[in-house]
């Protein structure tokens, strides 16, 4: 097993490689540039401020300084958008919040998500799974963009429980998390109803439901077990997105996270911060599925790692 | 929505004997699709819906383009059964064209998505040791570049075509979905029926596609209806970078999102934009989960 | 970084997938911050400020929302007074040469920077040697082009800026040389790029040519302003306190403010309802009905100085022919968009391109009915539109945008028989396109810089960057020059009623409607004084 981790952990080096050269020169590509705005400024000043910013030496050249940013410093470079920061600033001082958020909501996802999902199964094809199943297919129903704003009118507007916006206190919390929790706790209630089903069908759960154990010990140990396999796959890029922020969550309840920069940085042609942002979700996403296949072998004895 | 009398049901514990011999497993499992109500519901509820879509337009008497500035944010009414958006257009004709995009867009770019998903996740399962390495870590790296970015480029390049739509959604769609049926082939790879086709010599292809998938295929079903919901509205955001529908047509998508906006001045422009979208999401499903149960291999040996 | 709070959700949501614990867990109650409230009783007024700052340098930043924090903490040469005029700031007063090429400001002895130092003369000739400087690379460095040399400095073809037309003549006397009369100097000076900053503390920090040093953060920020920084969460608000070394700190009226940085007008709509906020910076349409119905004091719709239009590209078939132009123009039923698109929130229909004021309102008028645009359109060539190939209405993602083109689509199907496709486009592609004139027709919209004609009448100056419709007029561009050496107000005056009579003849743009600005205040916010700029000075401001 540690041999299956450190060689995987060797290969990230060639793919974070690959990915931050590929955006390096997809941003550049793409039209329009950061200093663009409605009101045109003269050739000379957006000279000065291109040569300010290192956007006037060859594109190869720009390439190479970055890199060796990276890799020498840990430097990610300024935002141009954001003139008093650094990405590294802006970064660490914008994760905790999405990672809080984002640990509030996957808490939220998990807890409904995967007893909805169980109680579903087992109780498969009666009221109870019709009732658990439909309200985890209306949360799939309705956007985060519908039900935040409506969680707002009625928790906030009306009923005064909570505030509409902001991340100061607790009362902050609540709305947010509700609503980027909903949603991800109706797919994985999805998922997991169906993996289970497939897996109570298997012989050696009818084996062992013959052997008379108890029902209890065949859904938690045996069934849950194979079960949520595609739970887990699932969860692997859920979890790094939930992490890294909600664009449309952070936008309606006004939260300092890092979700709307991956988006924003993007339109504002800040590639600095597309990059940084980039390699951030990179980092993640390839930590948790590497997780995410430990976990899968764990969960099932007849794999091995390879 | 949920009909008791479907309580028990279906499949499950359905098989008659005499199917056993002589019918082909699909007509076999049609037999018990049709005695699934929910899932029969599902699916006449879709095609009527895609139908209505198609020809309702037709006999409207109303553009979707046609508007009326002095007649906006109107209510239901006789001569507007779904009200007026907020240029006066009938959202009853806006709602039946645009569910021809968002129909489209989600059937067809969530077939690429499965097809793609399906096929490279067994492949990568399967297969096993570096092939898989090296398409799980390409997977990785699709995972993590911009995709506001890849859509911009793909218009700069092809120009704005309703087809790179189904090429922008399906370039994300698919890595989940592979991961997933990656992970489920790999854990019944070594199982007993699995070891006893390869003893007989059967081909991979055979032997992925013959005797491993339709033994995934729940968790492919589900995903796959999770996949709509998700790539219908994705098609609101693609709008929005102009990739998309261009006004003044229009689309599930962004009328919801229109209709969020609004939702307290003129609630009906998102309580039936909202509806007819649950109602063809909710069919899906049933339709689909009736779909699971009545290919579902070993219930089927009950 | 991590609460304990929080790393316990996270080990929660761990122990939740690896142990199978699909119970009922508790869940925790979420991590509490202790909020930095204001002590009871003070006067904080809290203001929607639109996106997150850049900076609050004012060298470096552009936009909009930056320039009312910055208005709080620095204060240039002249201010508002209550009514919105001018007024000394600090310059106690000045003179102004006979041809009116030379200001010489008076500053005032008591002015004072937040550390107790003196402003004098120099950290003004300073601050404008900084913004100019070409490695700092400042995008509004042009603000400061009617100064003589200042052009060439910021290109680099001056070196020496003893040169540049601003003076030190001792510690309070500032004298500015402009290289052509600029009647509107005064107006412009209330634009940020002329403000001073503290020169000695933006060199403690990285010097002056690096952009976003570490002195624009609370506890480093020095500034001249009413008001002090006291702290800046990004994303959530820059909070601000009275400062009691501002000159005329007894006239403020404020204990401080707090500007919200919020991207959605909706929230911020939301948050205002909730009581969250005193202001509401922009009200979204969907409101503007229930707002004057339900709270007609909240309710405000002030003129605003700006104009939205329609580009077009003149460089293209047919749209070169300044009869199809017209007749386009002439076809758009400007009443209807702003009563039913608009919710008729106070914009009055642009017939012309400069927005009346009293300082100018132009006698030109696009002229005729939708029958002299037929006209015009079959004079062009295509009668009741035919045999005109499709236009194409380009504009940037926004609703109302979208709303607007859509209705001017139709005008123009039903009423010449003009097909119209419409395209939109996130933003920076938009204007990408209008500044490689890859477009036909498109939305575009202009604030004015400063309080006169001339800050709309210049861009449509050949080759001028803002034109990008491929307009050029040799009369319109020998007009524009004179403007400036004009020896009297009422002569310029009259140049521009020229230049607005060529545009309303050739319509390179078509004008829509004139903006209003439309928000909501608390009515415990008093002196909130409106203008056309939307500039205020915030000590008048006060809050019951």
């Amino acid at each position: 097993m540690f041999r299956f981790i450190a060689r995987r952990l060797l290969e990230t080096i060639p793919v974070l490689f690959i990915i931050v050269t590929a955006t390096f020169f997809m941003v550049r590509f793409v039209p329009g540039g950061p200093f663009d705005s409605e009101k045109a400024t003269t050739p000379e000043i957006r000279a000065n401020l291109e040569a300010y910013y290192g956007l006037n030496l060859p594109l190869h050249r720009q390439y190479t300084n970055y890199l060796k940013a990276i890799v020498l410093h840990g430097d990610l470079g300024r935002s141009t958008k954001y003139a008093s920061r650094t990405v590294n600033e802006i970064i660490a001082d914008k994760l905790p919040t999405s990672l809080e958020l984002g640990g509030l909501s996957l808490a939220i996802a998990l807890v409904l998500g995967l007893s909805a999902g169980v109680i579903a199964a087992v109780r498969r094809n009666t009221k109870v799974d019709y009732i658990v199943s439909s309200f985890a297919m209306t949360g799939i129903c309705v956007p985060t963009f519908v039900l935040g704003p409506l969680l707002v009118l009625i928790f906030a507007i009306h009923l005064g429980w909570f505030s509409a916006s902001g991340w100061y206190v607790w009362q902050d919390r609540v709305l947010p998390s509700l609503t980027l929790g909903i949603v991800y706790a109706a797919g994985i209630a999805r998922l997991t109803r169906g993996g289970m089903l497939e897996v109570l069908n298997q012989d050696y759960i009818r084996t062992a439901r013959a052997k008379g154990a108890s029902e209890a010990r065949i859904i938690f140990r045996h069934a849950l077990r194979g079960g949520l396999l595609p739970v887990v796959s699932y969860l692997g890029p859920a979890i790094a997105g939930i992490l890294t922020g909600s664009f449309v969550i952070e936008t309606i309840f006004q939260i300092p996270g890092l979700g709307r920069e991956f988006v924003n940085s993007a339109f504002n042609r800040d590639y600095t911060l597309v990059l940084g942002t980039v390699i951030l979700y990179a980092v993640l996403i390839i930590s948790l599925n590497l997780v995410v296949d430990v976990v899968q072998v764990w969960l099932n004895p007849k794999l091995k790692f390879e | 929505m949920i009909s008791p009398s479907s309580e028990k049901l279906p499949s499950a514990n359905v098989a008659p004997a005499q199917l056993e011999h002589g019918v082909s497993p699909w007509l076999d499992a049609w037999h018990r699709l049709r005695r699934n109500h929910l899932a029969v519901f599902g699916g006449v509820v879709v095609i009527v819906l895609s139908l209505l879509c198609v020809l309702g337009p037709l006999f409207s008497p109303y553009g979707y383009q046609q508007t009326n500035l002095e007649n906006t944010f109107s209510p239901p009414s006789a001569s507007h059964w779904l009200g007026t958006d907020q240029l006066g257009r009938d959202l009853l004709t806006r709602l039946l064209f645009g569910g021809q995009i968002s129909l489209m867009v989600g059937l067809i770019a969530t077939a690429v998505a499965l097809t793609i998903g399906v096929i490279y996740g067994a492949i990568a399962g399967y297969a096993g040791g570096n092939l898989d390495r090296v398409m799980m870590r390409i997977v990785d790296i699709l995972y993590a570049l911009p995709f506001t970015i890849f859509v911009i480029l793909l218009m700069v390049f092809f120009g704005r075509d309703i087809k790179l739509l189904f090429v922008a959604i399906g370039a994300v769609e698919w890595l989940t979905m592979a991961r997933i049926v990656r992970g489920q082939i790999m854990s019944i790879k070594r199982m007993e029926f699995i070891e006893a086709a390869r003893s007989l010599g059967l081909g991979t292809p055979r032997i992925i596609f013959r005797h491993m998938i339709p033994n995934i295929l729940g968790p492919i079903i589900v995903y796959t209806t999770l996949t709509i919901p998700g790539v219908m509205l994705l098609e609101a955001f693609l709008s929005f970078l102009g990739l998309g529908v261009q006004p003044p047509m229009s689309s599930w998508g962004v009328l919801i999102k229109d209709g969020a906006e609004r939702m307290e001045e003129y609630p009906w422009l998102l309580i039936f934009p909202g509806t007819i979208f649950s109602l063809t999401l909710f069919s899906l499903n049933f339709l689909g989960d009736g779909l699971r149960d009545a290919l579902d291999v070993r219930a089927a040996k009950d | 970084m991590f609460t304990p709070l929080l790393r316990r959700a996270v080990l929660l949501a761990t122990a939740t997938l690896l142990t199978f614990f699909a119970g009922c867990s508790k869940k925790d109650s979420p991590p509490t911050v202790a909020d930095s409230a204001p002590a009871p009783g003070a006067k904080i007024l809290r203001v929607g400020n639109g996106a997150e700052p850049q900076d609050i340098d004012p060298h470096v930043v552009t936009g909009v929302g930056e320039h009312k924090i910055i208005t709080a903490l620095l204060e240039g040469l002249v201010t508002y007074s209550p009514d919105g005029d001018i007024a000394p700031g600090v310059a106690e007063r000045w003179d102004i040469s006979e041809d009116n090429l030379t200001y010489t400001f008076h500053l005032r002895e008591n002015a004072r920077w937040s550390n107790g130092d003196p402003v004098t003369a120099q950290d003004f000739v300073r601050s404008f040697q900084r913004i100019l400087t070409p490695s700092l690379g400042a995008e509004y460095a042009y603000k400061l082009f009617h100064l003589v040399g200042a052009e060439e400095f910021n290109t680099g073809k001056l070196t020496d800026f003893t040169q540049v037309g601003a003076k030190a003549l001792d510690d309070h006397t500032l004298r500015l040389t402009l290289k052509h009369r600029t009647p509107f100097l005064l107006d412009s000076l209330q634009h940020y790029a002329w403000f001073p900053v503290h020169i000695p503390t933006v060199e403690k920090f990285d010097g002056l040519t690096r952009k976003g040093s570490a002195w624009t953060r609370a506890g480093n920020y020095v500034g001249n302003g009413p008001f002090n920084l006291v702290e800046w969460k990004t994303n959530q608000k820059i909070t601000v306190t009275r400062s009691h070394t501002y000159w005329d700190h007894a006239a403020v009226k404020l204990d401080g403010i707090e500007f919200f940085a919020i991207d959605s007008a909706d929230t911020e709509e939301r948050m205002f309802r909730t009581g969250a906020l005193d202001y509401c910076y922009s009200l979204p349409l969907g409101k503007i009905a229930t707002y004057r119905r339900e709270h007609p004091d909240m309710y405000h719709q002030d003129p605003y100085y700006g104009v939205y239009y329609y580009r077009i590209n003149t460089t293209r078939k047919p749209l070169d022919d300044k009869r199809v132009r017209r007749a386009l123009a002439l076809a758009i039923d400007r009443d209807s968009i702003i009563k039913n698109i608009l919710r008729d929130g106070g914009q009055t229909p642009a017939l012309n391109f400069t927005p009346p004021s009293p300082k100018f309102t132009s006698a030109a008028r696009m002229a005729g009915d939708l029958d002299e645009a037929k006209r015009l359109l079959a004079e062009a060539g295509y009668p009741d539109g035919k045999g005109m190939p499709p236009v194409e209405i380009l504009f940037n993602t926004l609703d109302s945008h979208r709303v607007i083109a859509e209705a001017i689509q139709q005008m123009w199907r039903t009423r010449l028989g003009v097909d119209a496709t419409i395209t939109n486009q996130e933003w920076k592609v938009y204007l990408d396109s209008q500044q490689t004139l890859n477009y036909q027709v498109a939305r575009a919209g202009w604030i004015g810089d400063y309080d006169d004609p001339h800050t709309f009448l210049d861009l449509w100056v050949t080759g001028g960057g803002n034109n990008q419709t491929g307009w050029s007029h040799a009369d319109y561009d020998r007009l524009l020059r004179g403007a400036l050496e004009t020896k009297t107000e009422k002569e310029r005056m009259a140049v521009y009623q020229k230049l607005e009579a060529i545009l309303a003849d050739e319509m390179p743009v078509i004008p829509i409607y004139f903006y209003t600005r439309v928000y909501a205040i608390s009515p415990k916010v008093k002196n909130w004084i409106s203008n056309p700029l939307d500039s205020r000075a915030w000590k008048w401001v006060d809050l019951k």
